[in-house]
């Protein structure tokens, strides 16, 4: 091949040596890094810097964030039963009939009080998705229910605030996610799974869907909606997970 | 005419003097070095993600109700219960092993490094002599430019690796956004699975990379550190002036 340099052996020992100084400088560089990673002051439960990656990662998607591409859609016949993973907020069974569901305006009063029959009479839309978790597995699923975009339309102004926050009735479970993400077509205010009502530990009687989103951020049994101008609460954010989760 | 000279009494300054030839360009170095720890750090935080959910339950391959991994496995390496550390280390160092890749192939582009690195066919036909060689039934080893055709497979094979590993890592990182990319891995759980042999082919490779640096000795490995080997002391020579005086 090329014509290759060469040293003598009198060059070779004093770039040996330099070379020595700065791999050890490179490692003990490292290991700095590594330690300075490690003590880093935590945020939501992750070192601050790592933290602020996923920040950064979440800006670079939403830059790229198209409302028009949709999630891949499947056959309905290869729909399959979900499994049942959290049960944070649903684990006390309900009286359906009682459920009424809140919305919190950006004014931070409450501006609505909705029944199932308020949601159920928006248009139905259907579709079958791959339900993904943050732990790995997915599920192709069919939901029925109405688009997100229905249901804000019937609260023009507070609709317009950049985020949405969600909680389940008796407050253990709560996410927050942002206008874009929720006002996608394929991000619903679900009643039905696989053509059947949800059960209770799928989030009867409402819950929130979204393909663009994993499963924590995906709330069962919604007991308030709250328009927001900023970042709600959000349960798996608090506890180490990225805000944005977005897929 | 007699005097008797050892070879302890040689002062390494009557010898010949020994060359040093450039090996590995300074660029190659660095970015060599920089990957070990990167590599190491995705392939930790991606096992800590492997975790939650592990292969026996992918329906691809299952193996019967054994995990692919012990349970003590993941105990004594710390990966089990770090799913959300996990992934935020996988999402954060994954930009630097994708810039740092993205060089690497820039570079052997730009240098003509790559043609040290993709076997001609000439070359293919050397394996049978070469593997003869390194299981020592076959004296001399073939002919060769600066790596064998062995090194030469296995180094443009992990190249090749590397990029799958980001390829199927944007898959699953960005079904949606990217579902293009997801599909032309056959889907979520299929681009999973490659990610996944993929891991398991860096872990194989870097097996075969231990033995084979071991095996070329000190000189070899420190000429990646250095970008210089020095040529083997020239022990016949000494031999043959001790008999001349």
């Amino acid at each position: 091949m090329s014509e290759r340099k060469t040293l003598t052996e009198a060059q070779f020992k004093s770039r040996s040596r330099r070379s020595f100084l700065t791999g050890m400088a490179g490692v003990a560089a490292g290991l700095g890094g590594w330690r300075y990673i490690q003590n880093d002051e935590p945020v939501g439960r992750i070192p601050g810097i790592l933290r602020s990656a996923h920040e950064r990662n979440g800006s670079i998607w939403q830059a790229l964030y198209d409302s028009n591409r949709l999630a891949p859609t499947f056959d309905p016949g290869d729909a399959r039963p979900l499994r049942i993973n959290g049960r944070h907020g649903v684990r006390e069974e309900i009286d359906l009939d009682e459920w009424t569901m809140d919305v919190v305006g950006r004014s931070r009063a409450t501006i609505g009080t909705h029944e199932i029959g308020d949601i159920t009479s928006l248009p139905f839309t259907e579709m079958t998705v791959e339900h993904k978790c943050v732990e790995g597995w997915s599920e192709v699923v069919t939901w029925g229910g109405t688009a997100f975009s229905n249901f804000a339309s019937l609260y023009d102004q507070d609709a317009q605030a950049p985020f949405v926050g969600l909680e389940t009735p008796d407050g253990d479970y709560y996410v927050s996610l942002e206008r874009d993400a929720m006002m996608h077509p394929q991000t619903l205010l679900a009643w039905e799974l696989n053509g059947e009502p949800l059960t209770q530990l799928h989030g009867a009687p409402l819950r929130l869907v979204t393909p663009l989103k994993y499963g924590i951020k995906q709330l069962k049994r919604i007991g308030q909606i709250s328009f927001s101008d900023e970042r709600g609460p959000d349960y798996w954010n608090e506890r180490g997970y990225d805000w944005y989760s977005g897929l | 005419m007699t005097k008797a000279i050892t070879a302890t009494e040689v002062d390494q300054t009557d010898l010949p003097e020994r060359m040093a030839t450039e090996k590995h360009p300074r660029a190659i170095r660095w970015m060599h070095w920089f990957n070990v720890p990167i590599l190491t750090v995705m392939i930790w935080s991606g096992l800590r993600i492997y975790w939650s959910y592990d292969v026996s339950r992918v329906p691809s391959i299952r193996f019967g109700e054994e995990t692919l991994f012990p349970e003590g496995f993941y105990d004594v390496l710390q990966l089990d219960r770090k799913l959300a550390r996990g992934m935020a280390f996988h999402f954060s160092f994954g930009w630097l092993f994708l810039i740092n890749g993205l060089l690497y192939v820039l570079y052997l582009a730009a240098s003509k490094e790559w043609k040290h690195l993709i076997p001609r066919f000439a070359d293919i036909k050397k394996i049978p002599a070469l593997l003869l060689h390194d299981i020592g039934l076959r004296k001399e080893a073939p002919e060769q430019g600066q790596y064998n055709v062995m090194q030469q497979l296995a180094y443009s094979g992990v190249t090749v690796l590397g990029f799958l590993a980001v390829a199927t890592g944007f898959a699953i990182y960005k079904p949606v956004q990217l579902s293009w990319l997801t599909s032309i891995f056959g889907g979520y759980q299929s681009a999973r699975l490659i990610h996944f042999i993929v891991t398991m082919s860096f872990l194989a490779f870097f097996v075969v990379h231990i033995i084979q640096v071991v095996r070329a000795g000190f000189g070899n490995f420190w000429s990646m550190v250095t970008g210089y080997e020095l040529e083997p002391a020239d022990e016949p020579v000494l031999e043959k002036e001790v008999a001349d005086v």
